[in-house]
């Protein structure tokens, strides 16, 4: 049986990973290579880089670092952030990463999603959609898609970007609340719902994570696949095995024998 | 020394670096007369089945490659495991190299079923009977999958190792003579990954 996946997130800048505090501004927490092996060893079933440099400074993807991570990390990674056009998921794939995540660039320019898939095929193009609860009619499912961390709403309704982004050969969605991003009070359930019953590729749930029971929650209460985690692992509050133990005590088929 | 076969489809550079990891020597060629040469071949690809058996016919590996797959340790990986099969049913169906007898359908799933396409994650793999690259890895160990077609070969003695999607077992692992293929990625596999890639370094081609 598929195992569901514990992903952990780790934001890159200026070649460190690094953790957005509030009120104090980002704080370096380590060595992407170092911290993307030691998750690896602790059981992790798969890591998201990203590059959050590039993509506040529409700098290019750092490529070195994503060349090191695939000489130290025989797990899959995907890395996100900077993307610009084909050309440069072209080069991230050929550094090593098993997947490149769009968002905002796939918002401006949904044929991006297409001209990946065909470089490699569907499996290493991930949409990220960052998403936002609204009453407004003019999005029937009560989704709105955002982009730039939620500070710039678009016209698209979640769940039909989701299934047109399948159409286009999306072959993994994540699906990252901005309701529930930060608070640790657990993943928006509802929209992970509502987007991955709407779909036949694998949903990642994203934002809002606290406890090993909100990925429980998730992976049992909804279709996605993989639960995204960062803050409550970077801090030490839990640790992969940690979680992996508690999502099997909640009966979820999670892979033990790292 | 081992050879890697490039032929366009894909990243060969998780499977180079794995080797590189294991501290096995390995090139990384589409020249068929390296192929010829080589003491043991890897096939490995992603994409699609309809554009990589186009990119190994116009680079004339088609040949090369039933050759060395009939004569050397031969390791196929993913998209390349589907290709020594007769045809796939992708892009609407495209005659593969008919190494292994077999066909390499698309996962369908029953709608109360609704099992994710592609498989995608960690899934355990079944062995049948022994094989020199499961060596030193438990029976039912992950491995990691990325695909929507799967191997269906024709001769249940061709089948390695099965594993289980949305109720559908499928065979995730094909030996005959000096060729086993897999339909996981034992390059981004961990530590059983390693373990296999390293078994097979060794193994004399033996079944």
């Amino acid at each position: 049986m598929l195992n569901k996946r514990v992903i952990v997130c780790l934001d890159v800048r200026n070649g460190k990973v690094t953790k957005g505090i509030k009120f104090e501004g980002n704080v370096d927490i380590g060595d992407p290579v170092e911290m993307g092996r030691a998750y690896a060893e602790s059981g992790v079933d798969e890591l998201v880089f990203y590059d959050i440099t590039a993509s506040a400074e529409g700098r290019p993807i750092d490529l070195e670092m994503v060349r090191r991570v695939a000489a130290e990390v025989f797990i899959p990674f995907s890395v996100g952030g900077g993307i610009r056009d084909e050309n440069d998921m072209r080069a991230v794939l050929l550094a090593g990463a098993e997947k490149v995540s769009v968002n905002s660039l796939a918002v401006r320019k949904p044929q991006i999603i297409s001209a990946g898939a065909e470089i490699y095929g569907r499996q290493c193009v991930v949409l990220g959609m960052d998403v936002r609860r609204t009453q407004d009619p003019a999005f029937p499912s009560g989704l709105q898609v955002v982009v730039k961390g939620g500070r710039e709403p678009t016209s698209f309704d979640a769940v039909d970007w989701a299934r047109r982004a399948e159409d286009l050969g999306a072959g993994e969605i994540c699906v990252n609340s901005i309701d529930a991003d930060g608070t640790k009070e657990g993943y928006d359930l509802l929209a992970t719902r509502l987007i991955a019953d709407a779909v036949e590729i694998p949903v990642i749930a994203s934002g809002g994570a606290g406890t090993p029971a909100h990925l429980a929650a998730v992976l049992k209460q909804t279709r996605a696949e993989a639960a995204l985690v960062a803050s409550m692992v970077h801090y030490g509050t839990y640790s992969i095995p940690q979680i992996k133990q508690e999502l099997q005590r909640h009966g979820v088929a999670v892979r033990m024998d790292w | 020394m081992l050879c890697i076969v490039d032929y366009g489809a894909g990243n060969l550079c998780s499977v180079e670096l794995a080797f590189r990891r294991l501290g096995i020597p390995c090139q990384v060629s589409a020249d068929p007369a390296d192929l010829a040469r080589a003491s043991r071949i890897v096939f490995p690809g992603v994409g699609a089945a309809g554009s990589a058996m186009r990119e190994l016919l116009s680079r004339n590996l088609a040949d090369a490659i039933r050759q060395a797959a009939a004569e050397k340790p031969f390791l196929g990986i993913c998209l390349g495991t589907q290709i020594i099969l007769d045809s796939s049913e992708e892009d609407g169906g495209v005659n593969c190299l008919g190494i292994v007898p077999g066909a390499c359908p698309r996962f369908r799933f029953p709608a109360e079923v609704r099992a994710t396409v592609p498989h995608m994650g960690w899934n355990a793999v079944t062995r049948r009977r022994d094989h020199a690259i499961f060596t030193d890895i438990p029976q039912d160990a992950n491995f990691y999958f990325v695909h929507s077609y799967f191997p269906q070969p024709k001769l249940a003695s061709d089948v390695l190792a099965d594993t289980e999607h949305g109720g559908l077992s499928f065979c995730s692992a094909i030996s005959r003579g000096q060729l086993v293929a897999t339909q996981f990625h034992p390059e981004k596999s961990g530590r059983f990954g390693l373990q296999l890639l390293a078994n097979f370094a060794q193994w004399d081609g033996r079944s």
